[in-house]
């Protein structure tokens, strides 16, 4: 499916969407309260079967964290990224790892990098750091004096 | 021809010349037990020399090569070094066993020397019941390798004891199946005996097919039983870190490396010996002038050329092949080993009683 | 982060950290994170019954550098060499992804040239990579010989690499619009020497492992994963394509010069250690035809593009990707039209592929374990990153 036919299928499935324009791969924004129930939409939807989430991610704005979610389906052969805007206060999703197995290691890391809270998560703790460590290393205003070297 | 024989009777005729009985037993005695822990001495340094070299060669490496001529004194210090590590005793092992467990594993290796001739009138005890011995004494070893990972308090090591209790317990069978397919032929228990019944061929190849199976079924079996590779499941490498053996340091594990070595040693002769002829040389039925020149080679000679012939064939095995896991080694011995070796066992006393073997 | 190891009698005393532990009478052990069989500092605390597996819990961050929170303080000249200490048995490919990446942001095309060098490299470093590969993962299951043959072949890899790189393991030789230097004039001479001795080892390699009974025995029915759900766990790389799933980057997305090549994409369906181990090897002799292909023509010219001294990427979303040894190694940019990234993401085929480790080892012994781990082909600082 090309670009074209997959947003017309994405705006009738989820009409919520708003669409980013520019970029390589179709762009959207959902909220993220009904993340869920989209991502299981889009795993099973015919014509969609995004059964290959190859990369998840987080990105910290300062003012709010982004979530990104790259669907790839391996039988189509189509790839979009989800994006869902989260609260930097208090940063809540729902987990996605029951529908891609993959996720619950990288929801971890994104937990253990940026204290994004997966919520029904399996086992959310620390991945790469100690149990005790303190603070969520990949955030814009992480400061660690010892460990890290500015250059 | 020139024999050992001479040199012992010579020892003992003049010990019992000099000294009374009982004083000159007692001698004997001091002797043969020097003898022995040189013998050790030297079979670990020459086998482990010859291990490294074997893989080595195998593995397009030199191997030692600087200490002494082309590394021949590396297991010399090699030995230094264990000797002046500490020997840890990890806090929380059983502290008695743990040290015990090394020496029974080495006094084990030490008692099967006893019926070994290792050339012509060259032997410490020509019991009558000698082959018995060996198997009975060599299943003792397992006792010192599951009092070493007991009492270790590793979970590595209780993990490999238990994995070599199993293996050794499990190819023992094969092992005396094969062993008492010979005896069948020779009808004898006694090593002497034995050896004097290849007096006119080696029973490799005068007892057939089954003698044929029955030596590969040995080597299996032994190979297994000292826990090599592809069978060295209780020391595992890359799964166990070093099995059994993992907490030991110093000279407690040099016990363990040198009993393993003396180990192979002693089943290649018990292999030497039932199957090709222990010291007897090449011998060929009525070919007397072939036999006469065969003669001429010493019987030590003899000895030792077919025992470091198995221990390479062992070396090679490690060097080539994968390990086995747990339940294919079991599956390997029960289901095939096992039956294999009972059937063989009766077409030998077929072959026995109908005199079929040359 | 450690648990205690004895035999659990009580379990309610032990603390709960999530996951699957078992139950009373099992028995925990830690392999790693110094051990023979992981390669690294890989720990995975694993409950026992018996010698079966009941569960596999990797625990990481022994070499977190947190690569990604180093990145976004450098350069977009500077950053792509901190990746090579990723993956480091195919770092030329991790750096290819990220100038790959860099390059779709600036929009610069590259000299043909420059293609065919990073792709000739690419799939050397591949080879290297799996010829490690081989001799560990042989070396896992027992056979210690293989691995000191697959290091004599790799030597040779090495050399060519030295001379035209001037390092061995972290190439560090791409830059964005091309490579650093020009190829040293012995290249072809030494690559050509190089194929026709390889050739002749890798059927030696057959020979050794491959068609070994106890090699096989300890690979078949071992460590299965199905399609469905090596996509799921987001396995790439030669682990997926043993269960059946095409993923190959180089076919899918065809970067550089691949789409004028002729290779296949290696599939196998059994989904256990032994397809993965196929996969592999067939891999070899397909990335010696690419290098085949390739040795005799590269074209001439320049071997970098003209690129301004300081890069700076349009403001913007990133995303290239790329086949490495061990999987698809994505690179993700957000840039906010500085000269360092905003954020760097790297998706490591390692980190995914480690995930599925539960589920394939899970009611096997220990030494099937090793040979799992060994087929998955994991590389520590991959992992971690």
């Amino acid at each position: 499916m090309n670009n074209e036919e997959l947003k017309i299928k994405l705006t009738e499935l989820i009409p919520s969407a708003t669409f980013e324009e520019g970029a390589e791969w179709i762009t959207f924004f959902v909220d993220s309260p009904n993340w869920k129930t989209i991502a299981q939409q889009l795993f099973s939807a015919d014509g969609l079967n995004f059964n290959y989430l190859f990369c998840l991610t987080c990105i910290d704005w300062k003012t709010h964290f982004t979530m990104l979610y790259h669907l790839s389906s391996t039988i189509h052969r189509h790839t979009i990224v989800v994006k869902a805007n989260l609260d930097r206060i208090n940063p809540e999703i729902e987990t996605v790892s029951d529908i891609w197995r993959t996720a619950e290691f990288h929801e971890r890391e994104v937990y253990d990098l940026f204290g994004v809270i997966f919520l029904q998560h399996p086992d959310l703790r620390r991945l790469f750091m100690t149990d005790e460590w303190e603070g969520w290393p990949l955030r814009k205003d992480y400061e660690d004096p010892i460990n890290m070297i500015k250059l | 021809m020139f024999s050992l024989e001479g040199v012992t009777n010579f020892i003992h005729t003049w010990l019992n010349n000099t000294f009374n009985p009982t004083l000159a037993l007692l001698f004997e005695f001091v002797i043969v037990g020097l003898s022995v822990i040189t013998l050790f001495a030297v079979l670990g340094l020459v086998l482990v020399l010859m291990e490294r070299k074997v893989s080595a060669y195998m593995q397009i490496r030199l191997g030692p090569n600087r200490v002494g001529y082309k590394g021949s004194l590396q297991t010399v210090a090699d030995t230094l070094k264990l000797a002046m590590k500490e020997g840890l005793t990890p806090d929380g092992a059983d502290k008695f066993l743990f040290n015990l467990a090394p020496f029974v594993v080495m006094i084990v290796a030490m008692l099967i020397m006893a019926p070994i001739p290792f050339a012509k009138g060259f032997q410490m005890w020509d019991l009558n019941i000698g082959v018995l011995y060996v198997s009975a004494v060599s299943s003792v070893s397992v006792i010192g390798i599951l009092m070493a990972g007991w009492a270790s308090n590793n979970k590595y090591s209780l993990l490999g004891a238990m994995r070599s209790g199993a293996q050794i317990v499990s190819y023992e069978l094969s092992a005396g199946l094969s062993i008492i397919s010979i005896v069948v032929l020779t009808g004898s228990l006694q090593i002497s005996d034995i050896i004097a019944s290849q007096q006119n061929g080696w029973w490799i190849f005068k007892g057939h097919i089954p003698a044929l199976i029955s030596f590969v079924i040995f080597i299996i079996a032994v190979t297994a039983e000292t826990n090599r590779a592809p069978f060295d499941l209780a020391e595992a490498e890359s799964e166990l870190t070093a099995g059994f053996h993992t907490e030991y340091s110093g000279m407690k594990f040099a016990l363990f490396f040198l009993a393993e070595y003396v180990n192979i040693f002693i089943v290649c002769s018990i292999g030497a010996i039932l199957f090709l002829g222990g010291w007897m040389p090449l011998h060929i039925g009525h070919w007397q002038g072939f036999n006469h020149v065969m003669d001429y080679v010493p019987s030590s000679i003899w000895f030792m050329g077919k025992v470091f012939f198995l221990i390479f064939v062992i070396m090679w095995f490690r060097w080539t092949f994968p390990r086995l896991r747990i339940d294919q080694l079991l599956n390997l011995e029960w289901k095939y080993l096992l039956p294999i070796s009972m059937f063989n066992l009766l077409l030998m006393t077929l072959v026995a009683i109908m005199g079929w073997h040359f | 982060m450690y648990r205690q190891t004895e035999i659990i009698s009580d379990y309610s005393k032990v603390p709960s950290t999530g996951g699957d532990l078992g139950e009373a009478g099992d028995l925990v052990i830690n392999i790693g994170p110094q051990h023979p069989s992981t390669h690294g500092v890989l720990h995975l605390v694993i409950t026992l019954s018996g010698e079966t597996i009941k569960n596999v819990e990797p625990h990481l961050g022994y070499i977190h550098r947190s690569i990604e929170k180093m990145c976004e303080s450098l350069s977009y000249r500077q950053f792509i060499y901190v990746t090579s200490r990723m993956d480091y048995l195919s770092s030329h490919i991790n750096n290819h992804g990220c100038a790959l990446c860099v390059e779709k942001g600036l929009q610069i095309e590259i000299p043909e040239r420059a293609k065919v060098i990073r792709v000739l490299m690419d799939e050397l470093t591949r080879l290297a990579s799996h010829q490690l590969w081989w001799g560990a993962m042989a070396m896992d299951v027992g056979a210690l010989t293989p691995f000191f043959h697959a290091f004599r072949e790799r030597e040779a890899i090495n050399d060519i690499m030295e001379e035209t790189c001037g390092a061995r393991l972290t190439m560090n030789y791409i830059v964005p619009g091309g490579v650093m230097a020009d190829l040293h004039p012995d290249f072809q001479k030494h690559v050509k020497e190089f194929i026709t001795l390889f050739k002749s080892k890798i059927d030696e390699y057959d020979e050794l492992v491959t068609g070994n009974i106890i090699f096989q025995n300890r690979m078949k029915n071992v460590g299965y994963i199905s399609k469905n759900d090596a996509i799921s766990y987001g396995c790439t790389g030669p682990t997926a394509r043993g269960s059946g799933v095409s993923c190959d980057i180089r076919k899918l997305y065809p970067y550089e010069v691949y789409n004028q090549l002729q290779f296949d994409e290696i599939i196998e369906n059994s989904g256990d250690c032994f397809a993965r181990y196929l996969v592999r090897m067939q891999e070899m002799r397909q990335s010696l035809s690419i290098v085949e292909q390739l040795i005799d023509n590269i074209p001439e010219g320049d071997f970098v593009a003209k690129t301004k001294a300081v890069l700076k990427l349009p403001k913007g979303e990133f995303y290239s990707r790329v086949e490495t040894a061990r999987g698809e190694f994505g690179v993700f940019i957000v840039s906010e039209g500085g000269t360092t990234p905003y954020r760097i993401k790297f998706r490591s085929p390692g980190f995914s592929n480690l995930s599925a480790l539960n589920h394939m080892a899970r009611g096997h012994k220990i030494g099937d374990l090793v040979a799992i781990m060994g087929t998955l082909d994991l590389v520590v600082p991959d992992i971690d990153r």
